[in-house]
């Protein structure tokens, strides 16, 4: 096949992208770049995207001795990414940027071009696996349940699976890619992972949407509607956070208080006790499924953030929502989270949280 | 990026076919001549600088080179001053010339330079601007590329007494057209002003005569005309005021410091010696390109040659065939060639391997979008027909495919695009909420 190889400059799509050509797939690699203007260097783990990254990302391929280029997505990134994540905080909801780039970006900019070039596939280091199944390509958890990444993954379609490659599939942990790396020669192979969101690189969300979307005080009030604080803008704040509430008053009887909901309108961020968080419903939109359409109620696990506990629960298409009984609470869930459906390892599909119920006590 | 070793050899490409090198403006194969030059050179001790008999012969190669270069640009030996190449007499003339310009009068402080230079010429103008208080005006080009006197004219009509330096290019590095220098020296004369020239893309392809040309101060690159990289030389008028930018042991008369580099000096003289020899190659390579410039035309309906249109010494470097692709973007077009075995460059300075939209392109009058579609092709003295041929054959299917990507991925964007974020809606669900 002929892979289109996405190279960030980290470890696990060099040590991907040396899988896919030890395959003996006539491998081409590609660096995204992201930001029209990039930093220069890293600085430790935080950010992604710079001209060192750019660079590193070259020398494996080097070494890897494949053709590598850059392609400039800045446009798209800022577009389809950037922008709606500004947009979907100021709507008081909590998107997942990484999510929206594997849809949008990774997985479709670049999918597409490289499908219109002459490729056959997009590689990249996520960890999760394509698996064969009697309808077609599966997308599957990784072996590594520890690393398992299907969860950003979930939004892709099933021709947007049976287009991708993800050689670390079966790596049994990140620290056997890194040895793997280190055997390869990769310089890469002690490189830090990358945390936080790439275009922040100074990891201050609250700071770059306060630059993007100007203040906008308003009151944090508890379930009655007492005003307990103020706020600079319902942007700063997410479902199920404790700290930097800026509460003035302690709680009647003492207990921290968590953001239960968010009305930009209105500006008013309420908060509560723990228990209140607990969700027992959801409800859903812009279902993607890789897996058929379930017609009918069907027990699933749901997964709601990338590093989160699946739980059980039955997921019902009703039009355009898919409704979700949880068999076992959660909290922390947020309008704009991704929920992911699974049976057993297998990713089903995803959609968009757009309301939740509170669990019965 | 190694291309040809010379006449007659092949490369394998990662594909497995035959690599057709057109990228001769980047870098040109080093020719053979300045390969044994260097070779023979390098294989000996010695510091020019030194007193020693090691010395004394490794100061003599160095001046011996001074000398071949010198007569072969119109140059006295005492005029070349050696540099690591292009970019460093670039800054060492934009940055030299403006300190001893202004240090002798403090009101010279305007630049003027042409839009369409090279970085080496038009960063240095802007950090000049940035650091030292240089007021840098640009004069403008036409559409072909060829920078306007009339503009130039007015320019020093408007204060002469305020011009530090005029700098403007012999021929255009990516559309390949040749500038009026003579014409611009002479205004710049007439106001007492120097002028500077990066002639890194002329010499050893054009016919350069510094001491006719007017010019005050040029700049040469050897690895342009087959000498090695790293190697280059700014020819500076004798009496011309210079402030040097390395400080040391004060070689090169105290305008470069730095020990002298003989095996370098050899073959960047050898390289250019063999580049002037046979008369036939500029004509040589301008028919292969003239030939070139047909097939794209013919193959690829919507390629617009840019620069000058008129295929001659007097108005075009002779192996620059610059095109513009509608519907296209020159990453796209660069993978696709590349992978047919055809080597060229997008043309435009790149930020971490991102083609930009040039800013010769721009100050041309075109688009972002035209300019998106930018590819220049560049022949030289290992040129063949069989480069011309490969080209050829791999650019309509390569432009084909382009078009379908860059459609592609406006398509993808419009499918996939989510109803639009109610912004400003309040959160669809709340605990509070009841079911």
């Amino acid at each position: 096949m002929r892979v289109l190889a996405a190279m960030s400059g980290g470890v696990d799509s060099a040590v991907a992208a040396a899988r896919a050509v030890d395959a003996g797939h006539d491998v081409v690699g590609v660096h995204m770049a992201l930001n029209r203007a990039p930093g220069t260097l890293r600085t430790g783990s935080r950010g992604c995207c710079t001209i060192e990254d750019a660079l590193d990302a070259r020398r494996a391929a080097d070494l890897l001795g494949i053709p590598f280029y850059v392609w400039d997505l800045s446009e798209s990134f800022l577009e389809e990414v950037v922008e709606d994540f500004v947009a979907e905080y100021a709507a008081g909801r909590t998107p997942n940027p990484c999510v929206r780039c594997n849809e949008r970006i990774k997985f479709a900019a670049l999918l597409d071009k490289g499908i219109a070039l002459g490729f056959d596939a997009v590689c990249t280091g996520h960890y999760a696996r394509v698996l064969p199944g009697p309808g077609g390509a599966e997308l599957h958890r990784a072996a590594d349940a520890a690393k398992d990444q299907s969860y950003v993954l979930a939004v892709l379609d099933a021709d947007q699976v049976a287009h991708a490659m993800f050689p670390l599939g079966e790596a049994p942990t990140k620290e056997r890619v890194r040895a793997e790396a280190e055997r390869r020669g990769l310089p890469v192979a002690r490189k830090p992972d990358s945390h936080d969101i790439c275009f922040i690189p100074d990891g201050d969300t609250r700071s770059f949407l306060a630059e993007k979307l100007g203040e906008e005080p308003g009151e944090v009030v508890d379930e009655d509607g007492a005003v307990l604080g103020a706020h600079t803008g319902t942007y700063g704040f997410t479902v199920g956070q404790r700290k930097g509430l800026g509460l003035t008053r302690p709680a009647p009887d003492g207990r921290p208080r968590y953001v239960l909901s968010i009305e930009p309108v209105r500006r008013t961020v309420t908060v509560g006790p723990a228990e209140r968080l607990a969700v027992g419903e959801l409800r859903a939109v812009e279902a993607v499924w890789s897996a058929p359409e379930p017609s009918g109620p069907v027990e699933v696990h749901v997964q709601v953030r990338a590093h989160g506990e699946a739980v059980p629960a039955v997921a019902e298409v009703a039009g355009e929502e898919v409704r979700v009984a949880l068999r076992a609470p959660l909290t922390g869930v947020a309008p704009g989270q991704t929920v992911a459906f699974y049976a057993g390892t297998r990713v089903l599909g995803s959609a968009t949280i757009s309301g939740t119920s509170p669990a019965r006590g | 990026m190694p291309g040809r070793g010379g006449r007659g050899t092949t490369a394998r490409s990662y594909t497995g076919g035959v690599t057709a090198y057109l990228d001769h403006a980047s870098t040109t194969p080093l020719r053979p001549e300045a390969l044994e030059a260097y070779a023979a050179a390098a294989s000996l001790a010695g510091n020019p600088s030194s007193l020693h008999s090691s010395g004394r012969r490794a100061r003599a190669a160095v001046e011996e080179s001074r000398e071949a270069l010198a007569a072969a640009v119109g140059a006295r030996p005492a005029e070349v001053v050696w540099t690591s190449g292009g970019t460093e007499a670039d800054n060492l003339a934009l940055k030299g010339l403006y300190w001893a310009r202004r240090d002798a009068d403090p009101r010279r402080r305007r630049v003027l330079v042409g839009a369409a230079e090279h970085h080496a010429v038009l960063d240095c103008a802007a950090w000049l601007a940035e650091h030292e208080g240089a007021d840098v005006r640009l004069l403008p080009v036409d559409a072909d590329g060829r920078a306007d006197l009339d503009a130039l004219r007015a320019e020093l009509a408007d204060g002469a007494g305020e011009v530090a330096l005029v700098s403007l290019m012999w021929a255009n590095n990516e559309v390949g057209t040749v500038q009026p220098v003579s014409a611009a020296a002479e205004l710049a004369h007439a106001a007492g002003v120097p002028l500077h020239t990066d002639a890194v893309q002329a010499v050893g392809h054009l016919p350069v005569d510094f001491a006719a040309s007017g010019a005050d101060a040029l700049s040469l690159s050897a690895h342009k005309f087959g000498g090695p990289v790293g190697a280059g030389a700014l020819l500076l008028r004798r009496g011309t005021p210079l402030v040097p930018l390395q400080h040391g042991g004060g070689q090169e008369l105290g305008a470069r410091s730095g020990t002298l580099d003989a095996p370098a000096a050899r073959a960047t003289a050898a390289a250019l010696a063999a580049a002037l020899a046979d008369p036939g190659e500029g004509e040589r390579t301008a028919a292969l390109r003239e030939r070139l410039v047909a097939g794209l035309r013919a193959a690829v309906p919507g390629l617009v040659l840019r620069g000058d249109p008129v295929l001659d010494a007097a108005h075009r470097l002779p192996g620059n065939a610059h095109v513009t692709v509608a519907g296209c973007e020159g990453d796209s077009l660069l993978y696709l060639l590349d992978a047919a075995g055809v080597e060229c460059s997008t043309g435009s300075a790149c930020q971490a391997g991102v083609p930009r939209p040039s800013h010769v392109l721009l100050a041309m009058g075109l688009d972002e979008g035209e300019a998106a579609g930018a590819l220049r092709f560049s022949l030289g003295w290992s040129s063949t027909d069989a480069d011309v041929d490969a080209a050829l054959a791999a650019i309509g299917p390569a432009v084909e495919r382009a078009r379908r990507a860059s459609g592609s991925a406006r398509t993808s964007r419009a499918r996939r695009r989510r109803p639009a974020a109610a912004t400003g809606a309040p959160s669809a669900g709340t605990a509070a909420e009841a079911s």
